[in-house]
């Protein structure tokens, strides 16, 4: 149902019945280890391209997360995917492995929520029982579609972010247990300007900011109604500017309940510059740690803010500033 | 002798700082970088100026990427005085092949021992 502007309820609460994060060597030395469910040691992951090795760890978050869900791949009516290299294929791929009717989607960073919102509508029009829905990102692979060859080691300034390796995945469904989705609100693309790709955090915040301010607005809401507001993948760079910019535009969130799953993943002494960043960023993030903890009941509703920067390397090229899109979802236990 | 080695860790390090600048502050690609520090190199060799440079800071001139660009133009100008405006064709890269030669070799080699695909 359709409340306010751009936000949706879903009255029959489709359910997350299972949810799986895999990640790679960095994120297995980081801050939310322990709450992934493969974590690999090897960057290649013994294939003989990044690439492969992304759509690799897709595939095993897709499987892993069917498995939590207690059903088969062929339960699974569809696969909703979407990711950072060209043409999406490693969700392509995926849903090559998986057979099952694929919807790809591309959101940039964002593409973690904006599926779990389109699974979401799916299950609760009853157009499905049970819907899949993924994304990944590689670090290396990012790196040498966004930004240089991986062995040219270029130089980053501080505001850089670093892009996880891992992929996320959920089977939402129609019925079982586990956290439920409530609402979702679908972010405009906001851009303030900025050009810097090696500054996503600033660009990204604003974004950021007009989809949180639209929640609240839509639903008549504010932060007290939320344990936790995570955004996607701000980094402490664009985190910093999302809290400033949060307090002009009159919206109250405590320090302690906003946080950045960009923030959330490594530990402080990992050489990540200003965070993590990419598709896995807030899918790992959330699928993983953030569901563990509505789980054991640590949170009880909690608002992740995915963002976007919805550049490409030959927009980046031609000078074109980065707009950017950040979708909310929220998911209570 | 010590007073040189003072200066060219002096305009190496200057050099590099340029490089920096352009990059952090223009917001310059490393690409850019390279090329604008190789036609610096080159515009003060054509005046005859990055010569003087290496006389007076040695390798802190020379091993810099500016000194390529003064070398194209050192070997067009040496080889059009010999053979006329031919020579800017076929000198420019006289001085500078061996460099460019053991980029390619060194790099072959290299690239046999380690995995070079990223």
């Amino acid at each position: 149902m359709l409340k306010g502007h751009q936000t949706w309820i879903f009255e029959s609460k489709p359910i997350i019945a299972g949810s799986a994060a895999v990640g790679g060597p960095f994120e297995a030395q980081g801050a939310l280890a322990k709450d992934f469910d493969l974590l690999h040691d090897d960057l290649w992951l013994g294939q003989d391209s990044y690439e492969k090795a992304e759509k690799k760890l897709l595939e095993q978050a897709c499987e892993t997360a069917i498995k939590k869900a207690g059903l088969k791949k062929e339960d699974i009516q569809f696969f909703l995917s979407g990711d950072l290299i060209n043409q999406i294929i490693p969700s392509s791929f995926t849903a090559r492995t998986l057979a099952v009717p694929f919807l790809g989607i591309y959101g940039a960073c964002s593409s973690s929520m904006e599926g779990l919102t389109l699974a979401s509508l799916i299950v609760d029009t009853g157009f499905a029982q049970n819907a899949l829905v993924g994304t990944s990102s590689h670090n290396a692979a990012s790196e040498k579609q966004y930004r240089y060859p991986t062995e040219y080691g270029a130089q980053k300034p501080p505001t850089a972010q670093w892009t996880v390796t891992g992929a996320g995945a959920a089977v939402v469904s129609a019925g079982g247990n586990g956290p439920h989705v409530t609402a979702a609100t679908i972010g405009r693309v906001v851009d303030m300007g900025i050009s810097d790709p090696f500054n996503m955090g600033a660009a990204m915040a604003p974004a950021a900011v007009d989809t949180i301010e639209a929640h609240f607005r839509d639903l008549k809401a504010d932060a007290s109604q939320y344990d936790l507001i995570a955004t996607g993948d701000l980094g402490r760079v664009g985190h910093s500017i999302a809290g400033d910019l949060l307090k002009k535009h009159g919206i109250n969130i405590p320090e302690e309940k906003l946080t950045d799953c960009g923030i959330l993943m490594y530990k402080a002494d990992q050489p990540v510059f200003s965070g993590g960043s990419g598709c896995a960023c807030a899918a790992t993030t959330t699928y993983g740690h953030l569901i563990n903890r509505l789980r054991r009941r640590e949170l009880s509703r909690i608002l992740v803010i995915a963002t976007g920067a919805l550049l490409s390397p030959m927009s980046y090229q031609q000078k074109e500033t980065i707009p950017c899109v950040a979708h909310a979802v929220s998911i209570e236990i | 002798m010590l007073e040189k080695f003072i200066w060219a860790f002096i305009i190496g390090g200057a050099i590099c700082v340029i490089g920096q600048l352009l990059m952090d502050g223009l917001k310059l690609t490393p690409a850019h970088t390279m090329c604008t520090l190789v036609v610096a190199g080159a515009i003060l060799g054509g005046f005859g100026l990055y010569d003087k440079l290496i006389k007076f800071a040695g390798a802190g001139a020379s091993v810099p990427i500016s000194s390529f660009g003064n070398q194209l133009v050192k070997g067009a100008l040496q080889e059009a005085e010999r053979t006329g405006l031919i020579g800017v064709l076929t000198g420019i890269f006289e001085i500078t092949s061996a460099g460019i030669s053991s980029a390619i070799i060194f790099g072959f080699l290299a690239a046999l021992i380690f995995k070079p695909k990223g």
